[in-house]
């Protein structure tokens, strides 16, 4: 369906990235935020805290970020969309009600502007460190889905398709922005809310005596209620079976378990979205993604001058990993080269789909500023010889 | 094994309506109180009539944690001691709901503690049902913030020498609008208290001491779950109205029930729209009661 006009504020603007993510977030739809403020993410939660009441929108600042994500998890089953805003100090908190969210299969969305880490780390500058924390911070084993923008526009155009991503596979998003992304202002064109494709909440057509929370039918995701329309439902976060009864056994684990991971891995070929640029006869392919991706083309167009045939993948959708595509480039390249403000968390998945076919190189940044484009280019040359 | 006697008994009683009967038997101990409290739960729902389909239970973690899965209502087994804001979420999400939370005094004054008294500060409209038994039953009886000063616990084997908590007085000084204490022996009076408050606003706290035959009650050489109700016959005393700095309960002490607060006062909800209203007069578009969402 289309936006509800009441939360897009169309028009070309110049918004910060921040800003950008919250529109993105109203115009997706969502009605219900909880948050605590965190530098560099806070001015999506004021943005949102502005306009919400003019929209029939509710904001409450929690009293942390454990809270933040309970909430979260709560509104979500009221057929609400939801979110909550956050950087690596209190995304380490929601890891908690996120893994919550990922067993119940409750859709929202949660923003990470990520900031350089360990522990308090770099509060206002720049990190992309979280992204393994993205896939797995919480315990035990799932798969969700997270999104990188480069630019303000894309923290509005992104954030709208995370939620619908959300929707369509009933799993929390983790829209991975960054500070540069998030700080930095740019235009923004925000389309009319008819040009706005939203997923809704899509609820069951069974009757409150037929319907079973968890029951699936050979799809891969199973029907949503909302609390309070009488399907007297239960949901837990133990492990449970199709009437969403906890059941602790061998069966039910691998069985719910294993449609929690499947959903997302069977059908990564729908959700995993990339850019390629100047691909055809490339040599040596860079992959980046946030505000990386924009730094690379420096060193890219540095090494081009040099005579290197470069190609660029950009990753928009980072989990789940374009797999396929990596190992279709992997026989045909010599060289990938991944730089990233981290010491090697996404070149890991890199290196396992490029299996030995293709060589791959980290240009690793400790975080706290972006890549030197030199650098970059130097890893270039060094993975083209 | 289930036959047919069993079933015509589990349809014959008159809260079986209110449960998820195919879920029993459930975990509870033999003379644990946590059934007893479910029990008053149930008929003070049923007594209050209010519409069975707006209520959404939700519990945390541990026996009291248990009881969520067990009720025929829309029901939300959350994290360990985040019921609470799970709770917000539902309500804030669609405010027309009637939000219950029940859980255990570890729950929800220890790991979730910061969530009781801010949702207590902001007035946040649910009932929070605590069952208090002193003590970590579901782990192995380790120490809690309410176990009383020299009682024993698995993680105080010489005796607790933490001051615990005084749940009514927490509530009650953090906003709550309605506090309340009984013990599982106190059926009429509980089931009462609950129904009167399931027809107040805000948040209402109803604190309910329990035995736990299996952990507390071993470890401190107390007997069976009857005999601490036993005790609870002979030693509390109820106080309507009490000041709740007198509240604290010592081990094996004469200590005080009764519903203490009952103020009517602006909820979260209230607060915000009627705050909203004055700023920003007919520009301000309230959530609908049934919900911001979007659908076709």
């Amino acid at each position: 369906m289309k936006a509800d006009p009441a939360g897009v504020l169309t028009g070309v603007h110049y918004l910060d990235g921040d800003y950008a993510c919250g529109e993105g977030a109203m115009a997706a739809g969502c009605r219900f935020v909880a948050g605590y403020p965190i530098t560099p993410s806070t001015e999506v939660v004021e943005r949102i805290s502005q306009r919400f009441p003019m929209m029939g929108g509710t904001f409450i600042q929690m009293e942390d970020e454990l809270a933040s994500m309970a909430a979260v998890a709560g509104a979500a089953w009221t057929g609400s969309k939801t979110m909550t805003v956050t950087s690596g100090p209190g995304f380490s908190l929601m890891m908690e009600n996120i893994g919550l969210a990922t067993m119940m299969e409750a859709p929202c969305v949660v923003v990470n502007v990520q900031r350089g880490g360990p522990s308090t780390g770099l509060p206002t500058m720049v990190g992309q460190a979280d992204m393994m924390q993205a896939r797995w911070g919480s315990h035990g084993d799932y798969e969700l889905i997270a999104l990188c923008p480069q630019s303000p526009q894309e923290a509005f155009d992104l954030t709208i398709e995370a939620f619908n991503l959300s929707e369509t596979w009933r799993v929390p998003v983790m829209f991975m922005m960054d500070e540069c992304v998030g700080h930095m202002t740019e235009k923004v064109v925000i389309p009319p809310a008819e040009e706005i494709d939203v997923v809704p909440r899509k609820l069951t057509d069974k009757k409150p005596d037929e319907y079973k929370p968890y029951e699936v039918n050979g799809k891969p995701v199973p029907e949503m209620v909302r609390a309070g329309d009488g399907y007297r439902f239960h949901t837990t976060g133990l492990t449970h079976d199709e009437r969403g009864y906890p059941v602790m056994s061998v069966e039910c684990q691998s069985v719910s378990v294993k449609r929690l991971i499947d959903k997302i891995r069977l059908n990564a070929d729908q959700i995993v979205r990339y850019e390629e640029e100047d691909m055809e006869g490339a040599d040596v392919v860079v992959v980046a993604y946030g505000i990386t991706a924009r730094v690379t083309r420096a060193g890219i167009d540095m090494a081009r001058a040099k005579g290197i045939k470069v190609g660029f993948m950009r990753l928009i959708v980072v989990w789940p990993f374009p797999e396929t595509r990596i190992r279709e480039l992997a026989d045909k390249v010599k060289a990938f080269v991944m730089p990233e403000i981290n010491y090697g968390q996404m070149v890991l998945e890199l290196e396992r789909c490029a299996a030995g076919k293709a060589t791959t190189t980290l240009v690793p940044h400790g975080g706290g500023g972006v890549h030197d484009p030199a650098d970059i280019c130097k890893a270039i040359e060094e993975a083209a010889k | 094994m289930s036959t047919e006697s069993d079933a015509t008994l589990a349809q014959e009683h008159p809260i079986a309506p209110f449960l998820r009967m195919d879920r029993m038997p459930h975990i509870w101990c033999p003379t644990c109180g946590i059934g007893t409290v479910v029990k008053c739960f149930a008929t003070a729902l049923d007594e209050s009539k209010v519409d069975l389909d707006k209520v959404a239970i939700t519990s945390g973690i541990g026996c009291t944690g248990r009881v969520a899965g067990y009720m025929n209502l829309d029901a939300f087994h959350a994290t360990h001691g985040r019921a609470i804001p799970f709770a917000t979420g539902l309500k804030l999400g669609r405010p027309e709901l009637e939000v219950v939370v029940f859980s255990g005094d570890g729950d929800l004054t220890g790991i979730g503690g910061n969530h009781f008294i801010h949702a207590a500060r902001r007035n946040m409209d649910m009932l929070v049902i605590l069952v208090n038994n002193f003590i970590y039953g579901m782990t192995g009886g380790q120490n809690a913030p309410t176990t009383p000063e020299t009682a024993r616990s698995s993680t105080m084997p010489f005796g607790n020498f933490e001051r615990p908590f005084n749940l009514p007085h927490l509530a009650a000084s953090c906003g709550a609008s309605f506090v309340a204490r009984w013990t599982c022996l106190h059926i009429r009076r509980l089931t009462k208290t609950i129904r009167t408050a399931l027809n107040r606003q805000g948040f209402r706290f109803i604190e309910v001491i329990a035995p736990c035959p299996t952990l507390y009650s071993r470890l401190n050489r107390l007997g069976s779950g009857l005999d601490l109700v036993k005790f609870y016959h002979d030693n509390s005393e109820i106080k309507h109205g009490a000041d709740t700095r007198e509240l604290d309960i010592a081990f094996q002490d004469r200590f005080i029930c009764g519903n203490f607060v009952d103020e009517e006062r602006p909820t979260f909800l209230d607060m915000m729209h009627a705050h909203y209203k004055e700023r920003l007069g007919d520009r301000y578009v309230p959530m609908p009661d049934e919900g911001g969402w979007l659908h076709e």
